[in-house]
């Protein structure tokens, strides 16, 4: 996993390639700065990244705009926007938020719960399914 | 209380316990641990984490809600991509104002990004001036959708109990959804604002964390992420 990458040996080179940009008061400074890199190491990346990632994101978003504008149909199309939309969503709560760079334990705590939506989801497609067949039923061609 | 026990503590940590800190064994000692389960996390990106875990499942109860009204209506269900169709040069294109909504969010995604990355090289400069961006895309965002709300009960006739074009839940579920989403961009336009004052005014400099420009950033990706949902599971469904 890429959690594991930030372990003790590449925390130190980071801190050791830190430049110290305020060396005020020693006193003042040392902890702060412990705590900045402490908490920051895995938050230092290339702002090239972030560009990349950028474009990522607007070239998926312009191929499912496409998908729409070409008139993709049936299950070709779900499965499209699916997937760039779960594309989206790694991307960003990956990089941007980064969630990659995280402890195990947040990520868990953070991403494991929303997937028990899917049972609400697969509760309410039996229960709409029935109410449209009762419509059907009942009322016709009801409300 | 100064940051130094904070501090400490995780960083002896890691030292002691280094096999512990690989794969799912970390998890296991992080969550068996004592006092601390999100160690070197700030405590206010942990409850940022779950605030917008909660908030999660607010859109997606929505989102659920708006599935299960659209599958179990027996009438036809308005087209979004004509529905949202904006007539530019005399020829209508589908969705297009939806589409670029949906670039100007994620750019100003990546100006946040950038952002966070410049506060924590301690360059306030670029931090104020990438956040005021950031929220001037989100103003430009919520604009827009102000545009798209007035066209839409203006000149369509759609109110939430009923629509021209087809299913009455279409307008409800739409101005529940894009209303509740709507409402996040703007609080998050004022909540960078805030903090961007902050950067510049040198309000963190004293103690050299910037963790706040994350943390801001958080929710502003956040706001990000949901309009992917929407706009893949509304406009082009």
């Amino acid at each position: 996993m890429t959690a594991s990458m930030d372990n003790v040996g590449e925390r130190a080179a980071h801190q050791a390639a830190q430049p110290v940009p305020h060396p005020a008061s020693l006193h003042e400074t040392a902890p702060a700065e412990a705590s900045k890199t402490a908490h920051v190491s895995g938050q230092q990346h290339p702002i090239g990244m972030y560009l990349k990632i950028w474009g990522y994101l607007f070239v998926l978003s312009t191929m499912s705009y496409l998908v729409d504008y070409f008139h993709v149909e049936g299950v070709l199309r779900w499965t499209l926007i699916l997937v760039f939309m779960l594309l989206k969503a790694g991307l960003i709560v990956a990089v941007f938020m980064h969630m990659a760079w995280e402890r195990l334990a947040l990520m868990y705590a953070i991403l494991v719960p929303p997937l028990c939506l899917g049972t609400l989801v697969l509760l309410m497609t039996i229960e709409s399914n029935y109410t449209f067949w009762t419509r059907i039923i009942f009322f016709g061609k009801g409300p | 209380m100064t940051a130094t026990p904070m501090t400490a503590t995780p960083l002896t940590e890691t030292a002691d316990s280094a096999p512990a800190t690989q794969g799912l064994r970390s998890l296991a000692a992080d969550w068996s641990s004592d006092q601390e389960v999100f160690k070197q996390v700030h405590w206010g990106k942990a409850m940022m984490w779950v605030f917008l875990l909660s908030d999660t499942f607010v859109f997606s109860c929505f989102l659920t809600s708006y599935m299960t009204v659209r599958s179990s209506t027996t009438v036809p269900w308005p087209n979004p991509s004509e529905v949202f169709a904006l007539t530019i040069g005399g020829r209508p294109i589908p969705l297009i104002l939806i589409a670029i909504m949906t670039f100007v969010l994620i750019s100003s995604s990546g100006t946040m990004a950038m952002a966070v990355n410049f506060a924590y090289r301690r360059d306030r400069l670029k931090t104020t001036l990438l956040m005021i961006a950031t929220a001037a895309f989100g103003a430009t965002f919520v604009g827009m959708q102000a545009f798209e709300w007035t066209k839409l009960i203006v000149e369509e006739g759609v109110r939430p109990w009923g629509n021209p074009m087809g299913a009455p839940q279409f307008g409800s579920c739409f101005f529940m959804i894009t209303g509740f989403h709507g409402l996040h961009v703007s609080i998050g336009v004022i909540y960078l604002l805030t903090i961007a004052s902050k950067v510049a005014r040198g309000h963190y400099e004293k103690k050299g964390n910037y963790e706040v420009v994350e943390i801001a950033g958080l929710y502003w990706h956040f706001v990000d992420l949901v309009w992917v949902f929407i706009f893949a599971l509304f406009y082009l469904w």
